[in-house]
């Protein structure tokens, strides 16, 4: 069986009380109101299907982790239901409830218990929460001698020991060393592939990008996106920027190659036309082969005073991740006082040494190396283009590398070396 | 209620082990280790034995062992103990587990019945140190300590009422916590634990009777020491309006539930 999750207007104040016997009044059924209700959540709904892992990213604030107490039970929503089905595994916070004085293994059964497992079922997970944990003989020592990278080893083993229907992951991804980072992961991967629901709560958008097939962005206590993971991160991101300028505003859209077109910006500069053109013959080109030089060419028209303008650029594949992005700021071709109606034309020169596939151009028009400062105009996805491997042998991967097999063969006694021609 | 007992009933394991892991924590690195449970409840009756049996050991009558005084004091405490160790225990439950509470999604009733084991065995330790101070000053309980048990019980369930309801409370007026623990002291001084009802004229006895928690340490008094049946009528009244505060106190429990987690 695999959990569901149906989150039905859900709503969520915190109430201030005229006095606090009135308070006491209202639980006794006398009828006094709260003076003041602060809403932390309003009207959110989304489902979680079996299966589906889903991501919920949003800034401090935003009302991420009442929610995540909401649907775990342990508080109360105001308004709304949550309906769940399958048992649910929370991990909101690792090592809850941890003595110091007492044993790894005296800890693990106190964990598991409070999570509700009996003393058998406890006994026969035991094994395997040691054998994941890898602390060795310091699994039978005090928790007080631990590290704290250990300590939370234990807590993340107790944590996943049992096989859930919905698992609820708050943060706890990025915990310990790298080497358990990666065994963590690839247990919430592995829970997945087990059909298992997944709902995880992050600040990191590579986390949501490879683990989710579905991103819900909260804002202000509201949904206000709910889609595929990377068309929610460019909104996330965008809405970012918008908070450093009370100008920007943001629209986003799917286009019809399929990819979704995000733009923000305060306008003062903005993209005229951006396009891929063959270096050699300038003609405009959609496809582009590996190995072919290519040249993007952009031109950005001024609607303000702008004391400095730099264009920043990002390829980015089919999957989001960043293959290549620079910015004239690094390469110290910043131009300076531009006045309204002036235009810049940028012309970027490269080699297309990408591997077959879908990639997108994303510019960005800023005032220095950080969209933090100034967000002129930002635009994610803003040109498509694919990428054939034609002419070269057969690769994969995102990037072409010049390289060439040696080989050599020969008897063990006289091996001549390889070497290149 | 039934889904609570039930919910109980599910994390039993949790519960007990809390219990145990509270104990063993205590005194895990101390060298005496639980005997320390004992040796200062029983430095207490040895102090206030020592300081004022000289004054007040002629005026028990019905006793007549030379140590009667130190007899009634510890009968006394081992009474009083459990009432005031519960309510103090409860009186910051839930502002000591608002991290757990915020955090954890398990059956909230387990706290209270944690502290309540927990202040149980303490005081059943107690008890088994007192007997055998008993037994060294020679004095052997006559069959009416077999009303033990159920003094025990009324006594948690009075204890247990008030401290829940003290405790909910508590997470929303803070004040509580500070006044309570005076509250305690004073009532210790009007309960009959260390002087005795007859050093009193007849006409203000009475006024002892105000006093929810003297049935209870009279009655243990009187099972320990001086031989005679509890009694009854007074401390019937007691379990009746334990049980009124108990219902009290589970009613606001679930009704101040939700909101307790959101101002802890």
């Amino acid at each position: 069986m695999s959990g569901e999750l149906h989150v039905h207007k859900v709503g969520k104040a915190y109430r201030k009380w005229g006095s606090e016997w009135s308070r006491v009044g209202s639980w006794l059924g006398l009828p006094c109101l709260p003076v003041e209700e602060h809403w932390v959540l309003q009207d959110v709904s989304f489902s979680i299907l079996p299966g589906q892992a889903v991501g919920v990213i949003g800034q401090n604030g935003a009302g991420k982790s009442t929610l995540l107490k909401i649907i775990t039970g342990t508080t109360q929503p105001t308004g709304g239901t949550v309906d769940r089905a399958g048992r649910i595994a929370a991990i909101l916070e690792l090592g809850m409830g941890f003595n110091p004085d007492l044993t790894g293994r005296e800890n693990a059964f106190h964990s598991a218990g409070l999570m509700g497992y009996g003393e058998a079922e406890i006994h026969a997970a035991m094994d395997a929460i040691e054998a994941f944990a890898e602390i060795g003989e310091y699994f039978d020592q005090p928790m007080r001698m631990y590290s704290s990278g250990m300590q939370v080893r234990v807590a993340f083993s107790v944590a996943t020991a049992f096989r859930p229907d919905l698992l609820i992951v708050d943060e706890a991804l990025s915990v310990g060393d790298s080497y358990f980072q990666h065994k963590s992961f690839d247990r919430i991967r592995q829970f997945r592939e087990e059909g298992i629901s997944i709902m995880l709560v992050t600040h990191s958008m590579a986390d949501v990008k490879s683990i989710c097939d579905r991103a819900i962005l909260l804002d202000k206590g509201s949904v206000v996106r709910d889609g595929s993971p990377d068309e929610v991160v460019d909104f996330y991101n965008a809405l970012i920027a918008q908070k450093e300028n009370a100008m920007l505003s943001i629209e986003q859209r799917r286009e019809k190659n399929g990819w979704v077109l995000t733009r923000s910006g305060t306008r003062e500069a903005t993209v005229n036309s951006l396009r891929l053109v063959d270096a050699a013959t300038g003609e405009p080109q959609s496809m582009v082969r590996t190995g072919q030089r290519v040249r993007l060419e952009l031109e950005a028209l001024a609607h303000a005073d702008v004391p400095r303008l730099v264009l920043g650029y990002m390829i980015r594949d089919k999957q989001g991740n960043v293959v290549w992005g620079s910015n004239t700021w690094h390469t110290g071709d910043v131009v300076e006082d531009l006045r309204p109606g002036q235009r810049v034309r940028y012309a970027l020169d490269f080699e297309c040494v990408l591997g077959p596939g879908s990639y997108s151009v994303s510019p960005a028009l800023v005032s220095s190396d950080t969209h933090m400062l100034d967000n002129y105009e930002w635009v994610d996805n803003l040109l498509v283009f694919d990428v054939m491997n034609a002419d070269r042998h057969v690769f994969i991967g995102s990037t072409w590398l010049d390289a060439k097999f040696s080989v050599a063969k020969g008897d063990v006694d006289d091996m001549p070396v390889p070497h290149s021609s | 209620m039934e889904q609570m007992i039930k919910a109980a009933w599910r994390y039993r394991y949790f519960i007990l082990s809390s219990i145990k892991n509270e104990l063993r924590v205590r005194f895990i690195r101390s060298k005496l280790g639980g005997l320390w449970m004992i040796i200062h409840p029983l430095s207490q009756v040895l102090i206030f034995a020592l300081i004022l049996s000289n004054v007040l050991s002629a005026k028990l009558p019905g006793i007549n062992n030379k140590y009667a005084y130190a007899l009634y004091l510890m009968a006394g405490t081992l009474g009083w103990s459990l009432f005031a160790e519960t309510i103090s225990r409860c009186l910051t439950l839930f502002i000591d587990n608002g991290n757990l509470m915020k955090k954890m999604a398990f059956p909230r009733i387990c706290l209270p019945l944690i502290a309540a084991g927990s202040t149980t065995v303490n005081n059943l330790l107690l008890m088994v140190a007192i007997f055998m101070v008993f037994a060294a000053l020679g004095h052997i309980p006559d069959v009416h300590v077999l009303w033990l048990p159920v003094l025990i019980a009324i006594n948690l369930l009075l204890s247990l009422g008030l401290g829940l309801v003290l405790g909910v409370l508590n997470v929303f007026m803070r004040d509580l916590g500070q006044v309570i623990p005076v509250i305690l002291q004073i009532t210790f001084w009007l309960t009959p634990v260390v002087y005795n009802v007859t050093m009193f004229p007849e006409n203000v006895r009475h006024l002892f009777n105000l006093n929810p928690i003297y049935p209870i340490v009279k009655s243990y008094q009187n099972v320990l020491v001086f031989g005679v049946e509890p009694e009854w009528g007074p401390l019937l009244a007691i379990v009746a309006a334990s049980c009124l505060l108990m219902l009290l106190a589970l009613v606001m429990f679930r009704k101040a539930g939700p909101e307790m987690v959101d101002v802890l």
